[in-house]
């Protein structure tokens, strides 16, 4: 039972299992704070962009001034951004049977596993999961594949060029295994291994393991796993929240009596409160419209937004923002908002009741008819026609690298009117920001992650009680920023065993038993003795099959009848083929109860005599002798097989078979 | 033996009133609780006093499993929950739990509203009574009890339609409901795993029916919809408001669009918009098709069909119209039919089947004078038209259902008792299984077979195991344990290890035999003539010479001395414990017979 560790970012996890002789692949996250460390792709040419310095080694040296630009003392790849990928070298993972996702953004690296690694397994997600994480895919290969660049920078990945540079491109790990984005070829084969599977679906793996999807509560669609056998079980809790947004309400319930508990995915803002955030956000959006200036909110095109977008719609008129256009740009725009509609099933207990009545779930429906809230694919067509500020735009990508919202920095980052509002927790916002320098436009942060904070899994682990924990290192100590803040950790006893990537653990726990299954034409030959009040005992021979993981246990076939000729067979014919396991025996004789039966068997000279350790009965004319003892029974006689077969019965009346 | 009940309250041997009870393992599970069509009595809905004369339901089932909205699957089910008192668990899928409730509540207007009956349920009955509903996933386990779980399959009938799976240990039924084995325009066909129940209790509508390609009747339905409004005729088409009305308004639609046809289609009742909106938010339950597209065209916005209002049916030219109820046997498209059946132009098409005593029913099997209330006699001259649009499995797909479940009985329901009989025939010839077709309070006992499962430990087993991956693997290996039984729990554990645990000391039986054999060489020199023997005969066994001078043979030992009286006699001690048995018989018998003669 081992964990392999493929990613050391702790929401974007990426863990194999070998869980009996099952390998199984935990998420497959892809951590793209990599593109931090390069320029936006612009769509619309960018003379600001164009015209940054190229970097100078102290030494004066000009070698890299075409690969890496600098902007406001910060140094950025000019080159076509790359991605961090999980490990790929620290086991074969064509050997990988399975891939089971948690929700739609741990799903990103999935194109690289699928399609470059030899995998022939089946990966299992929910509809929800598998339908929005194509979009968001599709977002991700649109906005890079339409601003095509010419230039593809790979002197500086070198490790000794990569020494001189100044950080955080020094200190980048694993740069030579970055990668470019996938394809939409890519992403159609790699979602074509994808088989759907609902909540509390028991999916058998190989008769040995079975894998269960639970309602974790965070998204549409997003489940943590069981993975048991009969006798193990390892709960493996990604992205689960328990406060109530859209999402099913997180399944607390069935992750109890684990072994081992996989825990990841807890919120990456641990001291933000979600709805004090989204307070903030609706107000510092209002009071930025009102003042006449645009808002610009860099999104994800699925997830926080419903939520948002429901705030909002509730918010404006009170606000008195009921005549200013709310934008969703991209290119999977529509294709969001109809599926969110879609997925009544998946959604809490309030929204499914909207369907029964039968109305949209989510009140963005509303917005969009009554033209409050309009979606295009891009900035160019419709949308440039349409446009009219002051207005609110959301966008992708949250990196500010690319997407739309490229050109909304560009835009409007030179007016101290507007306001960027960050509500996605996974970019740092100064980073992101950063290429953007120097900046007159407002910026305001409110990460919403609705994720679990670290008051939530203590109540969790407490309720659910795993024998075990594991989880990602930064979970065990206090953040590097707020270090005196030992309240931010995972405090659980045993504590937390802890990993990070590309490290091996063995997961603690011992197999005792296995599950077999008695045939009933068995079962019905069995012979149950009663040895203590409510305890029974029965001797089981029979034939033992195992076949893809499933032990049967048969009645073993009829011996072959004796040859009945009389015809002398040649003794060696006779070895016996296998020893047949003879029971073990337990209890003792009584002598005057064995006298008795033996004097009622025919032997009239029976002669008893007491030793230390018991007695010795002697049949006088037989010449044989029988030691017995508390624990102990020895016959010894001629070699009279009759006579000896006969004591031998007379001897197993007295004592229990096992 | 363990064995499984069922006993049909309807549906046995009959269309309409689907209610089937099943008992396994020690639970009651109620499939369906349909009202009949074809009667207004108390014939109508199941006799639930079947179930328990005074007690309790609720004490009595575990719990009850609406397979589809169709009224004569769940039509019964407030009046079982709420007037006969029923408060366990009911479960049905997401879409059926939505609509439900709407069917429910016309059906209960037609009754008490326009027919005026009382002593019926009321609106707040149909509210409280879905409130004991739990929604179900598609293949998701439900946990009813400890015990007993449910899995929910793809059905394809209807909007939400879905089979059952219902398991209490290693015993399983399958009931299908109603079901379709092919995709149509707007629903996937049904699926089940290979899951091998005890007993899979199958709708038989179609038993003896295996229908021509869907196209062709397509091709029909719409000549003859397209001839009759070409000669200015008017076409009624009756449905009920959900299932196979989207579908035949997905077919007209497509059709009146690529022809360019001007004449109006209407959709009776206020329930077609709301129908076709359930359509669209629960777009994941239909076929691919649909579901691939729909951000771009939602299948279920028509263009050529409008709402219907009453006064159209008397406008002069041609007209098609879809009115509710499906089988003519109340309601608006009753009325019509009435209006428009002494006209030969006219005609009406059935697009799916009708049940016994209903008005469709006796013009589809061909009455042309018929009574209607008020001793009043109606002449249909009128075509009329039956086109099976119902979306059930015909017999080839009932067929074809079976080999995918692999069940080990069949049992048929939700059909007619002669073209069950064919289909039963049919059944037990190909499949080889049983199958069963009760009439209603008829009980069939199925007797199941089930292995017991138990723990082994690891220990023993990995013992055996790797006796079993020795070479001669392909002999089957006897494997001896011993099976603890302590508080319903099984566990099968190595035989030490059992005395180890009940704290019992083991009881050593050994035997120690004299065998005398003739040799007048030294003891050492008859010892290394028994050693050689034993070892050119036992050549799969470890016989060793110790340096003490005794022979061993696996565990047992050998040892040889010296007559007392005749030099020319040596004495061997043979000594085995129980456990060799047969080894210590086998060598004592081989000894017995004397060495061969020495080659030395």
């Amino acid at each position: 039972f081992f964990q392999y560790c493929l990613s050391g970012h702790p929401t974007l996890p990426c863990n194999v299992l070998k869980f009996k002789s099952t390998t199984i692949m935990l998420d497959c996250g892809l951590d793209m704070t990599s593109t931090l460390n390069f320029l936006p792709l612009p769509l619309v040419q960018s003379p600001r962009l164009s015209k940054l310095p190229g970097w100078v080694l102290k030494d004066g040296s000009t070698f890299l001034d075409k690969e890496l630009k600098e902007c406001s003392g910060h140094v950025f790849v000019d080159s076509v951004p790359e991605f961090c990928l999980p490990e790929t070298e620290l086991l074969d993972l064509s050997t990988v049977d399975v891939i089971l996702i948690s929700n739609y953004h741990c799903m990103m690296a999935l194109p690289y596993i699928t399609e470059y690694t030899g995998f022939t397994g089946t990966v299992y997600a929910t509809e929800p999961t598998v339908q929005i994480g194509r979009l968001l895919m599709e977002e991700l290969v649109n906005s890079i594949e339409r601003v095509p660049k010419a230039q593809s920078a790979s002197m500086w990945k070198n490790k000794e060029v990569q020494r001189l540079l100044p950080a955080p491109l020094k200190d980048a790990v694993e740069v030579s295994m970055w990668r470019k984005c996938y394809t939409m070829p890519e992403v159609n084969a790699a979602l074509s291994k994808i088989q759907l599977v609902g909540y509390s679906q028991k999916i058998e793996l190989f008769g040995a393991v079975q894998v269960t999807p639970l309602s974790s509560g965070y998204a549409l669609g997003s489940s943590n796993w069981i993975i048991q056998s009969h006798y193990e079980k390892v709960s493996y809790v990604s992205g689960s929240s328990l406060l109530t947004t859209h999402p099913q309400p997180m399944d607390q319930a069935s992750l109890k009596n684990s072994d081992v508990l996989i825990l990841t995915g807890l919120t990456q803002i641990p001291t933000a409160n979600p709805d004090g955030m989204v307070g903030e956000f609706c107000s510092n959006l209002a009071m930025t419209v009102r003042n006449g200036g645009n808002v610009l909110v860099p999104c994800y095109p699925s997830g926080v937004i419903y939520d948002l977008l429901e705030c909002l719609y509730q918010y404006i008129d009170s606000a008195g923002l009921s005549t200013v256009p709310f934008y969703f740009i991209s290119p999977v725009a529509n294709s969001s908002l109809e599926f969110s509609q879609i997925f009544a099933e998946w959604l809490c207990h309030n929204k499914q009741t909207k369907v029964y009545l039968p109305e949209p779930p989510f009140p963005h429906a509303e917005l969009i008819q009554t033209n409050k809230l309009k979606h295009y694919p891009s900035i160019h067509g419709d949308f440039s026609n349409d446009f009219k500020q002051p207005c609110v735009v959301f966008t992708g990508h949250p990196s500010l690298r690319f997407g739309d919202v490229v050109h909304f920095m560009e835009l409007w980052g030179k007016s101290s009117l507007n306001t960027v509002i960050f509500t996605e927790p996974d970019f740092s916002y100064l980073d992101a920001l950063a290429p953007y320098q120097p900046l007159a436009m407002k910026c305001v942060y409110c990460p919403i992650d609705t994720r679990l904070n670290f008051i939530q899994v203590s109540k969790l682990l407490k309720e659910v009680q795993p024998l075990h924990v594991v989880c990602p290192e930064q979970y065990t100590q206090p953040p590097p920023t707020q270090s005196h803040r030992t309240d931010l950790m995972i405090d659980c006893q045993p504590p937390p065993m802890s990993y990070r990537r590309a490290e091996v653990l063995t997961l603690p726990y011992k197999r005792r038993y296995e599950k077999i299954e008695i045939m009933p034409e068995l079962a019905d030959s069995l012979v149950p003795l009663e040895i203590k009040p409510g305890i029974s005992l029965a001797t089981v021979s029979a034939v033992l099959h195992t076949k893809d993981n499933k032990h049967v246990l048969q009645l073993p076939p009829k011996p072959p009848q004796p040859p009945t000729s009389k015809k002398r067979k040649r003794v060696s014919d006779d070895v016996p083929e296998c020893k047949p396991l003879k029971s073990l025996l337990s209890g003792s004789i009584p002598v005057d109860q064995f006298v008795q039966t033996l004097e009622k068997h025919g032997f009239s000279d029976v002669k008893v005599e007491d030793t230390a350790k018991g007695h010795i009965v002697l049949l006088q004319e037989a010449e044989t002798l029988i030691q017995i003892e508390e624990d102990s029974t020895h016959i010894i006689c001629d070699n009279d097989e009759p006579l000896r077969v006969k004591l031998r019965d007379l001897v197993l009346k007295f004592l229990q078979k096992f | 033996m363990p064995e499984i009940k069922v006993t049909p309250l309807g549906a046995g041997q009959d269309v309409g009133r689907s209610c089937i009870l099943v008992s396994i393992a020690g639970k009651n599970v109620m499939l369906d609780c349909g009202m009949h069509m074809g009667y207004n009595d108390d014939r109508r809905f199941p006799d639930f006093s079947y179930i328990t004369q005074n007690g309790r339901l609720t004490d009595f089932l575990d719990c009850v499993i609406i397979s589809h909205f169709h009224l004569d699957h769940c039509g019964a089910l407030p009046y079982f929950s709420e007037m006969v008192g029923y408060d366990g668990p009911i479960y049905m899928t997401h879409p059926t739990k939505a609509i439900c409730p709407i069917l429910l509540e016309d059906y209960r207007k037609i009754t008490v509203d326009k027919k005026g009956e009382t002593n019926f349920f009321t609106s707040q009955m149909i509210k409280d009574c879905m409130k004991k509903v739990v929604a179900v996933h598609l293949h998701q386990t439900v946990q009813v009890d400890e015990e007993l779980e449910i899995k929910a399959y793809y059905a394809g009938h209807v909007l939400g339609a879905a089979m059952f799976q219902i398991k209490v240990g290693c015993e399983s039924v399958v009931y299908t409901g109603d079901y379709n084995m092919t995709p149509d325009r707007h629903l996937g066909a049904a699926w089940v795993d290979k899951c091998r129940p005890d007993l899979l209790i199958t709708e038989s509508t179609y038993a003896t029916t295996i229908r021509d390609s869907k196209r062709c009747r397509e091709r029909d339905f719409l000549k003859k919809v397209h001839e009759t409004v070409e000669r200015g005729g008017k076409v009624l088409i009756p449905v009920f408001a959900l299932g196979r009305a989207q579908e035949l308004c997905i077919l007209l639609e497509t059709f009146w669009e690529r022809m360019n046809l001007k004449a109006p289609i209407y959709f009776s009742t206020g329930l077609t918009e709301k129908a076709n909106h359930y359509y669209k938010l629960f777009i994941t339950w239909t076929n691919q098709k649909i579901r691939k597209t729909f951000v771009q065209r939602n299948m279920f916005e028509f263009k050529h069909i409008k709402a219907f209002d009453r006064a159209f049916a008397d406008n002069p030219g041609p007209m098609v119209v879809f009115a509710t109820p499906g089988m003519l046997h109340a309601g608006q498209s009753l009325q019509i039919f009435r209006k428009w059946a002494g006209n030969e132009k006219n005609m009406v098409i059935m697009p799916g089947y009708c049940v016994q005593g209903t008005v469709g029913h006796k013009i589809l099997s061909g009455q042309r004078k018929l009574e209607m209330e008020g001793r009043q006699i109606l002449e249909v001259k009128m075509q009329v038209e039956y086109m099976s649009f119902s979306a059930h499995a015909d017999a080839k797909g009932i067929m074809q259902l079976i080999r995918q479940a692999e069940p080990r009985n069949v049992l048929l329901v939700h059909g007619e008792a002669k073209k069950m009989e064919f289909l039963k025939q049919k059944i037990e010839q190909e499949f080889h299984v049983s199958c069963y077709m009760p009439a209603n309070g008829e009980t069939t006992t199925i007797f199941t077979n089930p292995s017991i499962p138990v723990d082994i430990s690891l220990g023993l087993l990995k013992r055996e195991t790797a006796i079993g991956l020795l070479p001669d693997a392909k002999k089957p290996k006897l494997m001896h344990g011993t099976l603890i039984m302590k508080d319903n729990s099984f566990r099968l554990v190595s035989p030490e290890q059992a005395l180890k645990e009940l704290g019992l000391a083991e009881h050593q039986l050994r035997f120690t035999c004299r065998v005398h054999i003739q040799d007048p060489r030294k003891e050492h020199e008859t010892v290394l003539r028994v050693y050689n023997h034993l070892k050119g005969v036992l050549k799969d066994y470890s016989v060793q010479h110790l340096p003490d001078g005794s022979i061993t043979v696996e565990s047992i030992l050998i040892q040889a001395t010296a007559h007392s009286e005749d030099q020319g006699t040596k004495v061997l001690l043979v000594s085995w414990t129980y456990q060799d048995e047969e080894l210590g018989s086998y060598l004592t018998a081989l000894l017995k017979k004397g060495l061969p003669p020495s080659t030395s």
